[in-house]
């Protein structure tokens, strides 16, 4: 069985008035089918409000399907005794890294996930270590999260996922609010964990440079999964992806803009090394 | 302005007060203000004084470091000891336009400022010596009886811990919000205070709004990590007691036992 498998999953928001009676429904998720691997590394693309965040909600057991079924890690996230289970084996990083560090002490708030599953005390520390190990924050330690950078403080709160020693992450957003540095820091510091721990990561984004590294793209419009493939399958469709108000790498269009000019370069070229090379074999 | 504010800041410092456990400390406050409430004479007064500098000597803080905070109190001072010089009565000292000071009101308005100052000073040792998390933390376990009778001491202890966090992030943002009104034309500093109160609204609102966004991501990504109430949850760094906690309660005790003596019998 696969790590996370989604059938026809749907999700409703649905809004009542003062007496409880149903004003309008929004179809957040439309039917989605999503199958992750474990150790894969899984890209969630979509333009604004088209459910990704709802679909990474349910992951982690945030949000109760409406429709459809939703098994994460061999367990049914229906069944509320799966709950801490699911949410331990499943660790979640959001946009804001302000509003997710909980605790004043860079370590003490990498703890905080292990102190709530009732990990003992020397346990703690070896994960603390760790997890800020695994992210390359280890020498910040005792400092206070307030004095970080955006990036830091991101990688912060991936180390606490981290401390809870999940098989998973899945992180929405999590360098939107950063610089290009604090995002190379970021990316990098994930790229790791699923090279090296072997931890399957699902990352949601907006930057399509971010999800070159991936093995398999989702992508995401008005709830619906209505693209997926390797993410070079993906980036050569650019007028499909232009329909779902995305935009593709630039060295990709570049290239596009060449084949349609005439030169036959092939398709779906993600980096600039991969361009250069086909043009020197031109010419 | 809004930075002024040292309540709650930790003066990190290698001291034996500082290492002490947050429990000790919180009694030793409770204790010590309970004291200058006690003690009426100048013996008294000199046990209450001995008994604060030299906690702040052993804390190794800078005593200017302390009195800074003192600055925020200035205001309560002065209405202090002009309530108590001009509206104690009794013996007239001097008398002047139809104002009178008397004997009991300077001796009130002088132990009245040396309580309020020592207060201060007493429990920003406190903050001063210990971090906000072993604080809470102290809180969170001497008040674990209350649970009992069904306070949520740990809910009660996480928010403040959380409160402690985000203050920073508030003020931060207040700043922000403020300059991006005055940019579009705002006045926070003329006109009466009915004006100046008006003038918050555009302040106020979208901070609140945003503090309320933020408790909402905050409770999700608590909720995400595995956050479910006190109830089986370990520590990291859980509050032990040491030798040096010993020799300090019996210090308190000590302490405490000499100012009731003294008010008896001096
Ligand atoms: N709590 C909620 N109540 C009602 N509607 C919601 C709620 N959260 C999201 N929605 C709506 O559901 C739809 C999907 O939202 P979602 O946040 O999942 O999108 P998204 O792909 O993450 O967008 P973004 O890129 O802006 O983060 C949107 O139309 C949004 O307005
Ligand atoms: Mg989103």
């Amino acid at each position: 069985m696969n790590f996370i498998e989604a059938r026809k999953l749907v999700h409703e928001y649905i809004r009542r008035d003062e007496d409880d009676n149903v004003e309008s429904i929004l179809t957040a998720l439309d039917e989605v089918n999503l199958d992750v691997k474990e150790g894969e590394f899984v890209a969630v693309l979509g333009h604004n409000g088209s459910g990704k965040s709802t679909l990474a909600k349910h992951l982690n057991v945030l949000l109760k399907p409406s429709g459809g079924t939703l098994w994460v890690n061999g367990k049914d996230t229906e069944d509320a005794d799966n709950l801490w289970d699911i949410r331990q084996s499943t660790g979640m990083v959001f946009q804001n890294p302000d509003n997710q560090i909980i605790a004043s002490v860079v370590e003490e708030d990498v703890a905080f996930g292990p102190e709530n599953i009732g990990v003992p005390t020397t346990e703690i520390w070896k994960r603390v270590e760790k997890g800020l190990k695994s992210v390359g924050m280890i020498q910040y330690r005792e400092h206070s999260p307030n004095r970080l950078s955006g990036g830091q403080k991101q990688r912060v709160a991936i180390a606490g996922v981290m401390a809870m020693e999940p098989k998973c992450i899945v992180l929405d957003e999590p360098t939107a609010m950063l610089d290009p540095n604090g995002r190379r820091e970021v990316l990098e510091a994930v790229g790791q964990l699923n090279k090296e721990k072997g931890v399957t990561v699902i990352l949601i984004t907006h930057y399509m440079e971010e999800v070159i590294r991936a093995d398999r793209v989702y992508v995401m419009d008005n709830g619906k999964v209505v693209m997926q493939g390797t993410p070079r399958a993906i980036f050569s469709q650019v007028d499909t992806l232009k329909s779902y108000r995305l935009d593709v790498p630039q060295i990709t269009l570049l290239a596009y803009e060449l084949r349609n000019a005439g030169v036959p370069v092939p398709e779906g070229i993600l980096t600039r090394q991969e361009l250069v090379e086909a043009l020197c074999r031109l010419y | 302005m809004l930075r002024d504010i040292t309540i709650g800041q930790y003066y990190p410092a290698d001291s034996v007060i500082h290492k002490l456990d947050p429990r000790t400390k919180l009694m030793a406050t409770m204790i010590y203000i309970l004291s200058l409430f006690i003690f009426r004479s100048l013996a008294g007064f000199a046990a209450v004084t001995l008994g604060l500098f030299l906690v702040i000597l052993l804390s190794k803080v800078p005593i200017g470091y302390m009195v800074k905070g003192l600055k925020a109190i200035v205001v309560i001072l002065l209405i202090t000891v002009v309530f108590n010089l001009f509206l104690t009565p009794g013996e007239t000292l001097v008398s002047f336009w139809k104002l009178r000071i008397t004997e009991e009101g300077l001796k009130n308005a002088v132990f009245m400022t040396v309580r309020l100052i020592y207060l201060i000073l007493g429990s920003s040792v406190l903050t001063l010596t210990t971090t906000p998390n072993q604080l809470t933390d102290g809180l969170e376990k001497s008040l674990k009886p209350l649970n009992k009778i069904h306070v949520p001491v740990h809910e009660i202890s996480m928010m403040m811990s959380i409160a402690l966090r985000f203050i920073p992030i508030l003020i931060e943002e207040t700043d922000k919000i403020m300059k991006a009104q005055l940019a579009r034309g705002a006045d926070f500093e003329s006109g009466n205070l009915v004006k100046k109160a008006k003038a918050m609204v555009p302040l106020l609102v979208p901070l609140f709004i945003s503090a309320f966004r933020r408790a909402n991501d905050l409770a999700l990504a608590m909720e995400a990590r595995c956050y479910h109430g006190g109830e089986g949850r370990t520590k990291m760094k859980p509050l032990k007691y040491k030798g040096a906690d010993g020799i300090a309660y019996l210090l308190i005790a000590v302490y405490f036992a000499v100012v009731i003596l003294l008010r008896r019998f001096l």
